[in-house]
């Protein structure tokens, strides 16, 4: 092989290309006119050409050795600016017929496209009717998954578990590591925090109470949800979202599968099942944390779980667990719907996911309110 | 520019590449030059392996033997300042298009300019509408692929192929799917453009009309042989040729029935 590295580094290297004045209003170009080569001649060409604006304007080609498309348009918009009175002399007759191709007229200034600017009742129309579209299109999807759920849990060997289990193990089991992180590092800081300041009144022992009621009610099954929420729905959009770009829904309705009954019910019912017992890991793990925490106070992990138990009733227990259901059919929900309403292309499916993300951390923080508020009058 | 380069030199030269996927092997020893110039065309069945010869020609693949010269330098050994300056005298249209879909057409084919050339954004933007408009879609400068039809998004990445003024420009399927009439277009703008500009084509195809039209030289890669099983001008493969396979593909024959179609 005698051939390689024959050439030195002249692939794409400017070369020579000149814009020399052969008289008034008269200019020759010589070399190779090319994409990279023209813009250094393109400004002082038309400089010069403005100067010429009351007389004729010559360019004469002979010396040039070489033209691509990029010399055309060169040579178009100086045809476009000046009309009859630019002359392209000389161009040989390969590029001349290249240049004839085109229409200086067609390529002059485009219409703006820009939308015209809106008013305000036109901006709050919009964004009205754009809002009452979306709710109407919630309420449909909530119906459609209602009824493709009940009817999957009357006819149950209709569904495809195969799908819903793997989807399972990637919900749940997957997401031990993290959820058993950033459950174990909550109980550590809230029983660290709470027990530097109660030490100064020799009440240590009631951080078992705190960590116990506020892991179990509320940040066991919230932080489990936030996490499902970053995690899941944001991975139920993308991919229902680019089954949505690739038209893979569109073949599944084709098929007579319905893809509400196809994709978003092994969804949900993952959700569903999911989210409580990570939920249930989460708080064990997150107590865990608190009473290491504990052992550093000098009590033992025997006296923090009495504690704990004497703190702790079934209801705060079930009640958290409740709530994780909620949230887990909301995130896996809300997920596939934003999936099913993207767009067309790479970037729809990036802006489902981010709206899934936000829509499930939306819900769940309005689900977890109505709990609260709802627990409270229930006296549990 | 392309005049540096010594004309007899091949613009692309293959030498006994050996290629595969894991264990499966996808072309043993498969050599070929494509002159300046030329309209080179890659034929074979589905799965001989055409998408994949493209894909090492462009560098997206490392031959697992073999070696593959683009203006007698060799990709794969070449400095990452190199490699980036061989790869843009080459331009690709891939099979499905691959136009970004958050961009408009013309910020499509304006992209590679943008980033490449001193060029103003004015001039940009004569240049990227003066490509759609030789591929036909004046008018069409601000629509987003996702709002074009299957042929025009071919078209469109015909464009953007073509922005930076290639020297070699690399076609997969570019009519595949097309109506005959666009189809025919194509072809006479593979054809002016290398007329006109010296551009190398090489064209994977399926097209016989368009294999006719346009091909000088053509080679035909075969899935069992993983290799080259015939070359030449696309007239004389289809009168004179031995090979079985040959003759069918250019006759349009099935297999025999019964047989197994691998």
């Amino acid at each position: 092989m005698s051939l390689a590295m024959r050439t030195s580094k002249t692939v794409n290297a400017p070369p020579a290309l000149r814009l020399e004045k052969a008289a008034d209003c008269r200019f020759r170009l010589c070399g190779s006119l090319n994409v990279y080569s023209v813009a250094g001649i393109w400004e002082p060409l038309f400089e010069a050409s403005r100067q010429c604006a009351a007389q004729p304007f010559f360019v004469d080609c002979e010396a040039l050795d070489y033209c691509d498309t990029a010399g055309i348009a060169l040579f178009v918009e100086l045809l476009r600016t000046r009309r009859e009175a630019a002359h392209i002399e000389n161009l040989a007759p390969a590029y001349q017929s290249l240049l004839n191709q085109f229409d200086p007229k067609e390529f002059g200034p485009r219409p703006n496209s820009a939308q015209t600017k809106l008013n305000l009742i036109e901006v709050l129309g919009r964004f009205g009717s754009r809002f009452a579209a979306g709710a109407r299109e919630q309420i449909g999807f909530i119906g459609e998954a209602g009824v493709a759920l009940g009817h999957t849990f009357g006819r149950p060997q209709a569904l495809r578990w195969r799908d819903a289990l793997a989807i399972a193990e990637e919900v749940g089991v997957n997401a031990l590591p993290i959820v058993a992180l950033i459950a174990c590092l909550m109980g550590v800081i809230m029983a660290f925090q709470s027990a530097v300041a109660m030490r100064q009144f020799g009440a240590e022992i009631f951080v078992a109470n705190l960590v116990g009621l506020s892991l179990l009610r509320e940040l066991g099954p919230l932080m489990t949800a936030i996490l499902l929420a970053g995690r899941s729905a944001a991975a139920f959009a993308a991919e229902i979202g680019t089954m949505k770009v690739n038209d893979e829904i569109s073949a599944l309705s084709t098929m007579g599968l319905d893809p509400v009954r196809f994709l978003v019910v092994p969804r949900m019912l993952a959700g569903l099942l999911m989210t409580p017992l990570l939920t249930i890991f989460a708080d064990l793990i997150g107590l865990l944390g608190g009473g290491l925490v504990m052992l550093l106070f000098n009590i033992p992990l025997v006296t923090y779980f009495n504690q704990l138990l004497t703190a702790v009733q079934p209801g705060d227990f079930f009640g958290g667990l409740v709530k994780s259901f909620v949230f887990g059919l909301l995130i896996a929900g809300v997920g596939c719907l934003r999936g099913l309403q993207t767009g067309q292309g790479a970037a729809a499916v990036g802006i489902s996911a981010t709206r899934a993300v936000v829509s499930a951390l939306v819900l769940i923080v309005v689900a977890d309110g109505i709990f609260a508020v709802l627990y409270y009058h229930l006296n549990v | 520019m392309r005049k540096t380069f010594d004309s007899a030199q091949p613009v692309v030269q293959v030498d006994a590449l050996r290629s595969g996927m894991g264990a499966t092997i996808i072309h043993d020893g498969v050599s070929f030059e494509v002159k300046r110039g030329e309209i080179f065309v890659i034929l074979g069945g589905s799965g001989s392996g055409k998408s994949v010869l493209m894909r090492h020609l462009i560098g997206l693949h490392e031959p697992l033997s073999g070696r593959i010269f683009i203006h007698g330098r060799e990709l794969s050994t070449a400095s990452a300042a190199e490699r980036a300056e061989i790869l843009r005298s080459i331009g690709v249209m891939f099979q499905l298009g691959a136009l970004f879909g958050s961009m408009t057409l013309l910020e499509n084919v304006s992209l590679p300019l943008e980033v490449h050339t001193g060029m103003r954004p004015q001039a940009i933007e004569l240049v990227a509408r003066m490509k759609l408009a030789l591929v036909g879609l004046s008018g069409f400068e601000d629509y987003k692929p996702a709002q074009i039809s299957g042929g025009m998004v071919k078209r469109a990445a015909i464009a953007r192929a073509l922005a930076l003024d290639p020297a070699v420009v690399l076609l997969d399927e570019p009519s595949a799917g097309l109506d005959p009439i666009t189809s025919a277009g194509i072809d006479r703008l593979i054809l002016r453009l290398r007329d006109t500009l010296g551009i190398t084509f090489i064209v994977i195809t399926h097209e016989l009309e368009s294999i006719y039209a346009i091909a000088d030289r053509a080679i035909m890669l075969d899935k069992e042989s993983k290799g080259i099983v015939a070359e030449g001008k696309p007239q004389e493969l289809r009168d004179h040729t031995d090979n079985p396979k040959v003759r069918q593909f250019f006759n349009r024959q099935a297999d025999e029935e019964g047989i197994s179609a691998t």
